[in-house]
């Protein structure tokens, strides 16, 4: 192999850098965005390319075996996955992600204590750098898997909460501290393993007790902890090119988690404690939904009906949530777009930060639907125009439309900003049952004399939307 | 001054970097922001080659290049997965505006 100057390594992993940073740049509009994708992707193969010559790579075979089986699942992965399902494969790349930076901390302990042999004592601080690595790695493996389960619904979103659990992590990171203390004064294979497999539990109890509703936050949490672990691995490896790239993408998920915080009007403490969202409204059982809305006093629209108002309305705010996504109505709702916007309707989208799964998860799925950004508002630009608005039409959403977070001092949501749907004419809320939201809170929007609920799933009731508009 | 405390230099300023210029991300791209800093956030590949291409014969084991090959295999189908998804994302936005234009002209 050639034998390269260690600046000209530090000089391309500096431009590698650099086109990281115009990446993430690029994503401030829509109209550079793909470029900036191309930028980082080239940062990235600048990268692996340099680290294929430095002097202490020998052997080929396995690393071209792992890049290219990578490649494969990958490519495959990234194509076939359907825009729903984002937040689950965004929470088990995190995962890789952290179980990488396990396996690099582990390797790079083996390694070193092979040299030892010849090199004499081990670095304090590299063993610490080594440890804090692997245990930062271990939590956002496990906390990611148990992110994707729940995301997967392969378990339940509930939170699931047991009696002194933050007392016994607490005790937990206290046993893994005195592990991690042990390895860094007699570094050994065993402590070193003690205090990974801590962290790894400690992964899967931190996220089991977080519930459906705080997802958001859940997964950009881990977005930032992949962050952190690979700047970790930065440190161990005295490589500064992972430092920063890991800092990056760590504070970019620390960002977009207080965002959501706020946006829920949650601290972040109170999120990680978990708790929240547990569906302990028991009004799902008997009867109904239909008989359960009038028990109640809650008015309830057939679509035609519903149909005909938004025909006649010239302003229409449609308010998506992740029933949306459940539903996949994201097509269907474009159907409606195009045929009221024909018709001359001013017909727009209002999202709430923490609508859907993930932060932009509703962009997204509208942009699959193809349609046109600037009809879909945030939180802050769409507010102020729910009053001169003849029809909000809430699909899929439930919490963040609730009037009682402004009002009820009394609703855990208070406080949280909401979209000002209940100004609207008329609202439409299209609702399955009348099982109330993630936050387990009744809305106090459907006793608004300016509502109506539409039964139903949220793409059938699009079609029967669109078919009584053909109709008439 | 020691290559830790240049590392803590270096991390401290590029949390800086990443605040500002993650705020100025625009809302509607905070899912493809997710896939993309996924991806970036593989650059661990750079310390999983260091330690599978190690020549085993000098200093690592089966063992090592096992390890150094499946931290390569993750956090592969980490960047192609993340960039590859991100692009889709990314051009169903684009496709948006070349649409509207059509409408426009249409109109």
């Amino acid at each position: 192999m050639l034998n390269l100057n260690p600046d000209i390594f530090a000089a391309m992993y500096l431009i590698a850098t650099i086109l990281f940073i115009f990446g993430l740049k690029g994503l401030s509009s829509p109209k550079t965005a793909v470029r900036g994708n191309v930028y980082a992707m080239v940062g990235m193969v600048i990268a692996v390319i340099t680290t294929l010559f430095h002097p202490d790579v020998k052997n080929y075979t396995w690393i071209f075996a792992g890049i290219s089986l990578g490649a494969v699942i990958g490519v495959i992965v990234a194509l076939k996955i359907q825009m729903t399902a984002m937040p689950q494969l965004v929470a088990c790349l995190h995962s890789f992600v952290g179980l990488a930076a396990v396996l690099v901390a582990f390797g790079t302990f083996i390694l070193h204590d092979a040299a030892r042999q010849v090199a004499g004592q081990l670095e304090t601080v590299l063993l610490i750098e080594i440890i804090i690595g692997s245990i930062i790695g271990a939590v956002t493996f496990t906390g990611s898997l148990i992110a994707f389960g729940k995301l997967q619904a392969i378990l339940s979103s509930n939170s699931l909460i047991f009696k002194g659990q933050h007392l016994f992590n607490l005790f937990l990171a206290l046993v893994m501290l005195v592990f991690s203390i042990q390895f860094v004064y007699s570094p050994g294979v065993l402590p070193f393993i003690t205090a990974t497999v801590i962290a790894l539990a400690l992964g899967f109890l931190l996220i089991l007790p977080i519930g459906g509703a705080d997802m958001p936050v859940v997964v950009s949490m881990l977005n930032s902890y992949s962050g952190w672990a690979a700047a970790a691995t930065g440190f161990t490896l005295k490589n500064n090119l992972l430092i920063t790239t890991g800092a990056l993408v760590g504070s970019s998920g620390a960002i977009l988690s207080y965002i959501m915080c706020k946006s829920m009007n949650r601290s972040f403490f109170s999120v990680i404690l978990g708790g929240f969202g547990e569906n302990s409204g028991g009004d799902s059982g008997e009867g109904s939904a239909l008989s359960q809305a009038v028990k109640k006093g809650i008015k309830s629209v057939a679509p035609e009906d519903a149909a005909f108002v938004l025909e006649n309305a010239s302003k229409v705010i449609v308010v998506p949530g992740y029933g949306m996504a459940v539903a996949q109505a994201q097509h269907s709702l474009k159907e409606l777009y195009l045929f009221l916007q024909q018709k001359g309707v001013d017909f727009r989208f209002a999202i709430h930060p923490v609508a859907g799964r993930m932060p932009g998860h509703m962009n997204v799925l509208l942009a699959e639907a193809e349609i046109p950004y600037d009809s879909v508002l945030e939180m802050d630009e769409i507010n102020p125009e729910f009053a001169s608005t003849d029809v909000a039409l809430i699909i899929g959403a439930n919490d963040v439309v609730n009037p009682a977070a402004k009002s009820d001092k009394t609703s855990p949501l208070y406080g949280m900003p909401i979209l000002d749907a209940y100004k609207a004419k008329q609202v439409y809320m299209v609702k399955r049952s009348m099982k109330p939201g993630y936050a387990g809170v009744d809305n106090a929007l459907f006793y608004y004399d300016n509502c109506a609920l539409i039964f139903g799933d949220a793409k059938n009731v699009c079609l029967s939307l669109l078919a009584a508009l053909n109709g008439t | 001054m020691s290559p830790t405390m240049l590392g803590i230099y270096v991390f401290v300023l590029s949390c800086f970097v990443g605040y500002h210029v993650i705020w100025g991300v625009t809302p509607a791209l905070h899912t493809p922001l997710m896939a993309v800093t996924n991806a970036i956030s593989a650059i661990v590949i750079v310390g999983s080659i260091l330690i599978a291409g190690v020549d085993h014969a000098e200093l690592g084991s089966g063992f090592s290049i096992f390890i150094g090959f499946f931290a390569v295999l993750l956090a592969s189908i980490n960047i192609f997965g993340g960039f590859i998804v991100t692009n889709r994302m990314l051009m169903m936005f684009k496709k948006k505006k070349v649409s509207l234009y059509n409408a426009k002209f249409k109109s």
